[in-house]
């Protein structure tokens, strides 16, 4: 690691505080993922890690590369773009299933459909 | 032009993307550029609704407000998790919110930003009335909470595209 020893102060305190920062937050997010009881509550949990999460990560290695390679490293962001855009497909799906199940069981405390509402307020 | 770059911000973006993948210089900005049209053109050949952006300012405004309230909303849940929701006095709840953004591009984003939310789930959406059905992690005020999404994120995104 000996590139690594020539970084500044001012560079290596940022960066090792949003690395620290991005994985405490995706670590929370599944902790919250086997902790958390019901299955909406679990949809919460992980967004933790797909968002600022990964997001303090790839901002960590902009500037960590950034400053190594001496021209700004911006690819990151298209990791971040794609984690963001592609996230609520797997997120619908599944919170749609999941109401799917629970009407079909009528379990309690399902709202009911959004097309047969008529605006309550 | 229209028939020439059938799709300005697509081939923009994936021109973005090209630079950003390759080490930029005038090579990579022509061959970028070509494939952006040629993309741009297969994009025209499967007539996919066209985007009207009609103002770009709250654009802007949304770029700096989201990601301030993602942070929010990140270490809230974070807290939440930790405290073991507030030693168990959290309170979870769906919210219904009834939209009045019917554009499918500005209801994509709005999808986008709150399930990159902590705290808020987006569970369903009908197009016909409009109502949106939220998981909410930490539900304390409902009416307060609709007021929040219609107001700090569908407003600007019916400025933007409707």
């Amino acid at each position: 690691m000996n590139h690594l020893a020539g970084i500044p102060l001012w560079i290596a305190l940022p960066v090792a505080v949003l690395v620290v920062t991005g994985s405490s937050l995706a670590l929370l997010g599944t902790i919250g993922l086997v902790r958390l009881r019901s299955f909406y509550d679990r949809l919460h949990a992980p967004t933790l890690g797909t968002s600022w999460g990964v997001g303090a990560i790839l901002l960590a290695s902009m500037l960590l590369f950034s400053w190594l390679e001496s021209r700004p490293v911006l690819h990151e962001a298209l990791l971040g773009i794609l984690v963001i855009v592609t996230t609520p497909a797997t997120y619908l799906f599944l919170g749609r299933a999941a109401l799917h199940r629970d009407r079909a069981e009528n379990a309690p405390d399902v709202p009911k459909a959004a097309a047969d509402d008529k605006a309550q307020d | 032009m229209i028939r020439l770059v059938p799709h300005p911000i697509l081939s923009l973006m994936l021109l973005g993307m090209w630079l950003l993948l390759t080490r930029f210089s005038l090579g990579h900005l022509v061959l970028g550029t070509a494939i952006a049209l040629v993309a741009g053109w297969a994009m025209g050949e499967l007539h996919p609704a066209r985007v009207h952006i009609r103002r770009w300012t709250p654009i802007l405004r949304l770029g700096v407000v989201v990601p301030s309230d993602i942070l929010r909303s990140n270490l809230a849940v974070a807290g939440l998790i930790l405290t073991n929701g507030r030693r168990g006095t959290r309170r979870p709840g769906f919210v219904r919110i009834p939209l009045e953004l019917r554009d499918p591009t500005g209801l994509a984003i709005l999808s986008i930003i709150i399930t990159a939310t902590p705290g808020t789930a987006w569970i369903e959406h009908d197009r016909e009335s409009g109502i949106l059905i939220l998981h909410i992690f930490d539900l304390i005020d409902e009416s307060a909470q609709r007021d929040e999404i219609r107001r700090r994120y569908e407003a600007p995104l019916i400025e933007i595209f409707q």
